[in-house]
């Protein structure tokens, strides 16, 4: 990878969001100004490996990104007047000219990131075509990705996130941040996106890194700048504190091949103390602010797993309590999947299985890769090596991380030899 | 600025052919106020479910087209800037706070039609 490649990929990582964001106030339609901030990455190879790369990347892009949507404006003006436009405040920003400082227009540049999460996290959008849509919009992935994500058809994706915009524009989905008294309902959403951006790095839907670091970051960046927002707001606290538990253990999570390692066999020493101290003071102010609300409660359970010193000596029925109260707000059935290990360790891996093989029965879990995965290192305690060996066959078929893969396929392999 | 239809959806509708002014007190109230403040174009209360005729194919039937626990009681237009604003509008009408509730649909084109007896009631 050249220089100028490594740059235009750090790019796009780091400023994809802002420089469409802001491209998008200006062209007023997200799928030209999604045009508009491609055409400008594609320029920003051949302009910088002539003049090298600019101070600014993200203001560069901004400036060309945005000259393109008004280039785009002035060509079809008679088509757009006949189109629904993205609603913008009117004090917005005035389109600079020609000629204008980069550097001082990267300073006049807000983030506007914000606005974009609360537009494709609309609640007039259903659940699914928010956090396509913010997949797409704000982290610049792509639809095969995307598709890969949420586990439908790439067609279908596209299909999906095109409706999601169609009604963005037709119904005129405002391009703002919401009136502090829509706050709170408006913020649910983000937090569910949020989250659902987070566990899809954590556990990247394909490809062979285990981790896709820039996902997982603008996961922790989003629910930081959030908890900024909405200072008073326990459950934005909460989805943070439990990005930063889950994340502290990054480093440990697979060995020095790349291979995965289970929670019980990572290095704690490893795990990224301040972040964890860090989660654990909102998790204490936040479960304060009684009743804890989702993911406080989540943050709670994964902080008391990271407090043990050694795996065996996490406090298991503390665990199963936490879950039951998680239940009682979130009646997920990945919640009462996940509340089966700690009940294998204070009720007996014979109890967490027939709580596993009941949900089995779950339409919603039939295609997650975890519930043969737990249910395999059930089966593998309670000495059934050949059915733990199937269930591990079974999780593998259906996990597409090359990590995950692995991990399954050795327990596999190795309880086929008993 | 953008019209919304909004459509209300109760149990039933309070405007029965005898309804007295006080049995659509509520909605004459919701009425007046969205008046008042601008935002309404124009307003359709309707008769209860067990006036509606429904039309598929050859079949002519007694009732709503959709067999529902909510019917649609009436319908507005009102004027908004933007869904937000619509949105704000919409969630203010009583029936949103007594088991019912409201569609809100952007609005394609429409209006009344021109004719020589002008808008209203057809009564001939």
């Amino acid at each position: 990878m050249t220089e100028v490649e490594a740059a235009l990929a750090d790019a796009h990582r780091r400023e994809w969001a802002r420089v469409l964001a802001a491209t998008a106030r200006v062209a007023r339609d997200l799928d030209l100004a999604e045009e508009c901030v491609q055409d400008a990455y594609a320029s920003a190879m051949t302009a910088w490996d002539r003049s090298g790369v600019p101070d600014n990347p993200g203001a560069w892009l901004t400036t060309a990104a945005k000259r393109r949507a008004i280039d785009a404006i002035r060509r079809d003006a008679a088509l757009r007047s006949r189109l629904p436009l993205l609603v913008v405040d009117d004090e917005e920003e005035p389109v600079h000219p020609e000629g204008r400082d980069v550097e001082k227009l990267s300073e006049a540049v807000p983030d506007e990131r914000l606005r974009l999460i609360f537009v494709c996290c609309h609640p007039a959008l259903a659940q699914e075509a928010q956090a396509a849509l913010t997949l797409r919009l704000v982290c610049g992935l792509p639809v095969p990705d995307i598709a890969r994500a949420f586990l439908v058809t790439e067609p279908t994706m596209a299909a999906r996130i095109t409706r999601a915009k169609k009604k963005i524009a037709t119904a005129r989905i405002p391009y703002r941040v919401p009136r502090p008294a829509d706050l709170p309902e408006r913020l649910r959403a983000v937090l569910a996106v949020i989250h659902l951006l987070f566990t899809t790095g954590h556990t990247a839907p394909s490809g062979a890194a285990l981790v896709r670091a820039d996902l997982v970051d603008r996961a922790v960046h989003l629910a930081r700048m959030l908890c900024d927002l909405m200072p008073g707001d326990a459950e934005a606290r909460g989805l943070l504190a439990l990005l930063l538990v889950t994340d502290a253990r990054r480093a440990t999570r697979v060995d020095a091949d790349g291979r995965l390692l289970r929670l019980k066999d990572q290095d704690r020493s490893r795990w990224d103390r301040a972040a964890l101290a860090e989660a654990d003071a909102m998790i204490v102010s936040s479960l304060r602010a009684a009743p804890p609300g989702r993911y406080v409660l989540q943050a709670a359970i994964a902080s008391l797993y990271a407090e043990a010193p050694a795996y065996d000596q996490t406090d298991w029925p503390q665990l199963v309590a936490l879950y039951d109260r998680l239940l009682q707000v979130w009646p997920s059935p990945v919640v009462a999947l996940n509340r089966a290990v700690p009940l294998s360790m204070v009720a007996g891996p014979e109890a967490a299985l027939a709580e596993v093989e009941r949900l089995e029965g779950d339409e919603r879990l039939s295609g997650y890769q975890y519930l043969p995965a737990i249910k395999a290192d059930l089966l593998s305690r309670l000495g059934r090596p050949a059915e733990a060996a199937a269930a591990y066959r079974q999780a593998f078929d259906l996990a597409a991380n090359e990590a995950e893969r692995a991990f399954l396929d050795r327990m596999a392999r190795a309880g086929s030899l008993f | 600025m953008a019209q919304y239809a909004i459509l209300i959806y109760a149990h039933d509708s309070a405007h029965r052919p005898d309804a007295t002014p006080e049995d659509t007190a509520t909605s004459d109230a919701h009425a007046e106020e969205l008046t008042s403040s601008g935002a309404l174009v124009m307003a359709y209360a309707l008769t209860p479910r067990d006036m509606a005729t429904s039309i598929r194919a050859d079949a002519i039937t007694d009732g709503p087209f959709i067999d529902s626990k909510e019917v649609i009681a009436g319908f507005y237009v009102i004027e908004a800037p933007d869904l937000d604003a619509a949105i704000a509008i919409a969630r203010t009408n009583p029936v949103v706070r007594d088991g019912g509730g409201v569609e809100i649909r952007p609005v394609h084109g429409g209006g009344f039609v021109q004719r020589d007896s002008g808008p209203g009631r057809a009564d001939g």
